[in-house]
């Protein structure tokens, strides 16, 4: 382990560590355009430059390893000097079209202008000029003026997805970013290219024009999509609620995780919230008679619902819980089974289409928390369930989130289940084929409208929080559950999520000892052998 | 002064090319001797010559084969660099068109010397006949066993590049990749071509190796400076008599090979201005070419040797001009993968051509000079400071001749105001 100095801080890192990554250590940041600690090294932005003691001339730092005994200073009147003309070297040939750009108040030629910058400008000649709004691919668009070349969705595309769509073409100040003959840019990983672009030169279709980065509040969450649980940011636009056609969520962006996505998502991941503001989503409680249906209050609803479950046998009930619910839901639909004696339980339905998979991080597993369910002992046979409704046995169904009829059953044999069930209850935030067949719908809240754990494939438990307020009348689930349970007759119910969480790790051995604040941000793996 | 012709002693010879003549004149016979040799001898005799690199950096030729890591055990590589670029010089393309085998015969006795068993010699892509010439001879040494045996030879064309005469753009380019020059460290020696060691000499500075092996580094040396040895072939061109390549001693003085031996100046018979080594090399004024043409005489004038080629302009050329056809040619040339040289290349040619084009402002000289001096020293590799030579020099040596633009630019400026800032 390599002691250096940097800034007059004495710090000891790992041999092989470049001095961007010990200056990060060390507080100290180094401004750099082409280095990305996911890629190899291109040191062609020439904006890392710091003075190594003992070296003739500023030397780029993202190339340079620490060394023991190295003395390096990164404020010195020579590297501010040579960082202020690198800056003029980028912008020289950029449009400076800021007010129309998606990336201004992110962009990194704003930011280093702004802090090493600050130069009279003295380009007086034209600009050179590039090809503008080119689709790369179904979500990429490309202004070529605004690229600064730093290289990193080339290296993206070579060295993480390793399809090499893109190429720099030409030389010189007339070099440009483009794709190869007869290719589009559409791996399924290639929005990554829009969050490693340090400028505006690669814009996200599904984002770009809908609202200004600073109207939009970033919260901590987890991806829904598949069971790799990829951490990610939700970007939600609450103060411009008259922009973007009233979407709330504004965009997704993968968050960095050692353990599980690192710096990516994929692109069905990062494009698979349009649910959460769509028109299927439930805003009440509603209730059908034949084929009228009717809103109804959260009182109404709930008494129906603990009205049937305490009047049937345990046996008549029988219960499809989903993959989709947090920890802390099927924690506190398991004290509802308990409560009632059910036993004809299970979560696993299987889906119309077998999901794609990849050896990065897509799963086919399209749900975020089968692992949690199987951890919390709800692995029952759905299909027995449904078979036992046909036989008249079942008198009551309730289903959570699934839409039993687009999943991979006989679509009739489905339907004569939810025909004999005297009462189908639906929990979930979408409407579906499903819950239009249902006598009480409860609204449950979508995943950025609440907080929660899932359990990814590989065992982690994860915390995803609350974004938005619900829609509507729409409840977490495992405040639902609650509800059901209190008028149950069950006195201390945990009021949140947190509370919920307590008493699941209190209560499940795999759990043991975790909380919210040991799960962190990172997340923690479940003690796996518990299962 | 000019002394023996060792490059060119064959040159003048019907068929100096062919396997036959070479070995009447003494070909291979080096190679036999080298084979007797120890590689680390041949290294240290190759020291003791003084030989240094004649592609443009002047590097001392021995040590950098020394630079070969020990107990490497995989591949090592031999890489001649006959991508031949440099503006104002052709003296590579001669020694593959009329003396090939001296090349091959080199490369045999440095790749024993660095224990390589593959060499690639890299031909400019314009460069048509020398290619053809040198593939003839490659097939005739594989034909009279001198290749094939332990050592073999890749010949590669360049698809017209300046950036791949830069030796890790080379490599890059070899690899198949663009020809951008990689990020050092690790050094070619260390790790270049397939991620190998690799000792990327010049077509002339191995065509030496040869006479060093056969006459010894001492002889090498004495024909040269205390710091360099022996010969190297100087293209002149330019407004002299009789241009053309002229072999030389390194100690011979600009002044000597511009009067003595290329007949003088011609134009308006007065000397302006000299570019002493390609175009990358910074101006020497008519005052200035009593200097001795080695890398360290001309590097203490201020310039440098580079690939010796000369550039003799009188005074009826336009200084301003000649800049404005160098920042071109590196606006054009350059990779575009470094900041510094990918932007400033083309803004510096732009406000040159500007100034010759009769728009020019009185703060662009001064502008000039600080974006070169800002961006030198700031890239991945030499050709910005390449650039760099040209800007600075031209503009201080000759600055009257530009502002004299300027002030006739200022007088049309009434009518046509300038662009404004942006």
């Amino acid at each position: 382990m390599p002691k250096l100095t940097i800034d007059g801080k004495e710090i000891e890192v790992p041999a092989g560590t470049n001095l961007i990554e010990a200056a990060r250590q060390a507080g100290v940041e180094i401004p750099h355009y082409c280095y990305h600690p996911g890629l190899s090294i291109a040191g062609q932005c020439r904006l890392c430059m710091v003075d190594i003691e003992k070296t003739p001339r500023p030397t780029i730092a993202c190339n340079a390893q620490a060394a023991d005994g190295m003395v390096v200073w990164t404020e010195t009147d020579r590297v501010k000097e040579t960082r202020r003309s690198v800056m003029e070297f980028h912008l020289i040939n950029h449009p400076l079209d800021c007010p129309v750009c998606d990336q201004a108040g992110e962009c990194w030629l704003q930011i280093y202008y702004m802090r090493h910058g600050l130069y009279e400008p003295r380009m007086t000649d034209e600009k050179v000029h590039k090809p503008k709004a080119v689709p790369l691919g179904p979500h990429v668009m490309l202004d070529a003026e605004r690229c600064i070349l730093c290289s990193r969705c080339v290296r993206f595309c070579d060295e993480i997805t390793r399809t090499g769509e893109l190429g720099i073409m030409n030389r010189g100040d007339h070099s440009e970013i483009g794709l190869f003959p007869g290719r589009e840019l559409a791996n399924r990983y290639s929005a990554n290219v829009v969050d490693i672009c340090p400028v505006g030169a690669l814009t996200d279709r599904d984002f770009r024009f809908q609202v200004r980065v600073w109207y939009l509040d970033s919260t901590k969450s987890i991806c829904p999509g598949c069971a790799r649980g990829c951490n990610i940011e939700v970007h939600t636009n609450r103060r411009r609620p008259h922009h973007a056609e009233g979407r709330r969520v504004a965009r997704l962006k993968p968050r960095y995780n050692a353990d599980v996505n690192r710096w990516w998502i994929c692109d069905a991941g990062r494009y698979g919230y349009g649910a959460v503001d769509d028109k299927s989503r439930l805003r009440a409680p509603s209730r059908r008679e034949g084929e009228a249906v009717a809103d109804a209050t959260w009182e109404e609803a709930l008494a129906a619902v603990a009205g049937t479950l305490g009047r049937l046998e345990p046996d008549e009930v029988g219960v499809i819980a989903s993959p989709r619910m947090a920890n802390e839901d099927l924690f506190a639909l398991r004290r509802v089974l308990e409560r009632r004696g059910i036993r004809r339980v299970g979560f696993r339905v299987p889906p119309r289409e077998p999901g794609d998979e990849d050896a990065f991080l897509i799963r086919a597993d399209k749900s975020p928390n089968a692992l949690g369910a199987a951890l919390l002992g709800l692995d029952g046979d759905v299909a027995a369930v449904l078979a036992a409704a046909r036989a008249r046995q079942v008198k009551c169904l309730w289903i959570f989130d699934h839409d039993l009829l687009a999943a991979g059953w006989d679509e009739a044999e489905v339907d004569r289940a939810l025909r004999a069930a005297e009462t189908v209850i639906f929990t979930g935030a979408n409407a579906n084929a499903t819950s239009e067949r249902a006598h009480w719908v409860l609204p449950a809240a979508a995943w950025v409208e609440r907080e929660g754990t899932w359990t990814n494939c590989e065992g982690r438990v994860q915390r995803f929080r609350q974004a938005l307020e619900p829609l509507g009348q729409a409840l977490p689930t495992s405040d639902i559950l609650g509800r059901v349970l209190a008028a149950l007759g069950v006195a201390a119910v945990p009021p949140r999520a947190e509370r919920w969480f307590r008493d699941l790790a209190a209560a499940v051995p795999a759990f043991a000892g975790l909380s919210y604040p040991s799960i962190g941000d990172a997340g923690q793996p479940a003690a796996r052998g518990a299962a | 002064m000019t002394g023996e012709r060792i490059l060119m002693r064959n040159f003048d010879r019907p068929d100096s090319h062919s396997l036959a003549v070479y070995r009447e004149t003494g070909g291979y016979t080096a190679w036999e001797k080298a084979q007797g040799m120890e590689p680390a001898a041949i290294t240290e005799e190759v020291k003791a010559s003084n030989l240094r690199g004649l592609g443009g950096a002047g590097f001392p030729t021995g040590t950098k084969w020394s630079f070969i890591p020990k107990g490497h055990t995989g591949p090592v590589y031999l890489v001649i660099n006959a991508d031949e670029g440099e503006p104002g010089t052709f003296k590579d393309r001669y020694l593959l068109e009329r003396d090939p085998h001296a090349l091959i015969e080199g490369m045999l006795i440095a790749a024993r010397a660095i224990r390589s068993a593959t060499g690639f010699v890299y031909v400019r892509g314009e460069y048509v006949e020398p290619w053809r010439r040198f593939g003839a001879a490659v097939r005739e040494a594989y034909e009279a066993g001198y290749l094939g045996q332990g050592f073999d030879v890749v010949v590669h064309r360049g698809a017209g590049a300046y950036i791949c005469g830069e030796e890790t753009g080379l490599i890059s380019s070899l690899e198949g990749k663009k020809g951008w020059p990689k990020v050092k460290p690790p050094f070619p020696a260390v790790r270049g071509a397939f991620g190998m060691p690799t000792i990327v000499n010049n077509v002339e500075t191995i065509s030496h190796v040869p006479h060093i092996v056969n006459r010894g580094g001492a002889w090498f040396a004495s024909l040269g400076t205390r710091t360099q040895g022996g010969t190297r072939m100087f293209s002149v061109s330019g407004r002299v008599a009789r241009p053309g390549v002229y072999e030389a001693s390194v100690a011979i003085t600009l002044r000597q090979l511009i009067y003595d031996l290329a007949g003088g100046v011609t134009g308006n018979g007065r000397l302006k201005g000299v570019v002493p080594g390609g175009s990358s090399a910074p101006i020497l004024r008519a005052d200035e070419i009593d200097v001795p043409m080695d890398v360290d005489g001309l590097r203490n004038a201020g310039t440098m040797a580079g690939s010796a080629g000369v550039v003799v302009m009188d005074e009826t050329v336009s200084i301003p001009e000649a800049l404005m056809v160098v920042a071109r040619f590196y606006a054009h040339e350059s990779c575009g993968q470094c900041t510094p040289c990918r932007e400033s290349t083309g803004w510096i040619y732009r406000m040159v051509h500007r100034i010759v084009e009769g728009h020019g402002r009185k703060e662009d000289l001064d502008t000039i000079l600080d974006v070169a001096r800002r961006g030198a020293g700031t890239t991945i590799c030499a050709f910005y400071d390449g650039a760099v030579g040209p800007y600075i020099s031209y503009i201080e040596k000759f600055r009257d001749e530009f502002e004299e633009l300027i002030d006739g630019a200022g007088t049309r400026a009434v009518a046509t105001p300038a662009p404004a800032a942006g």
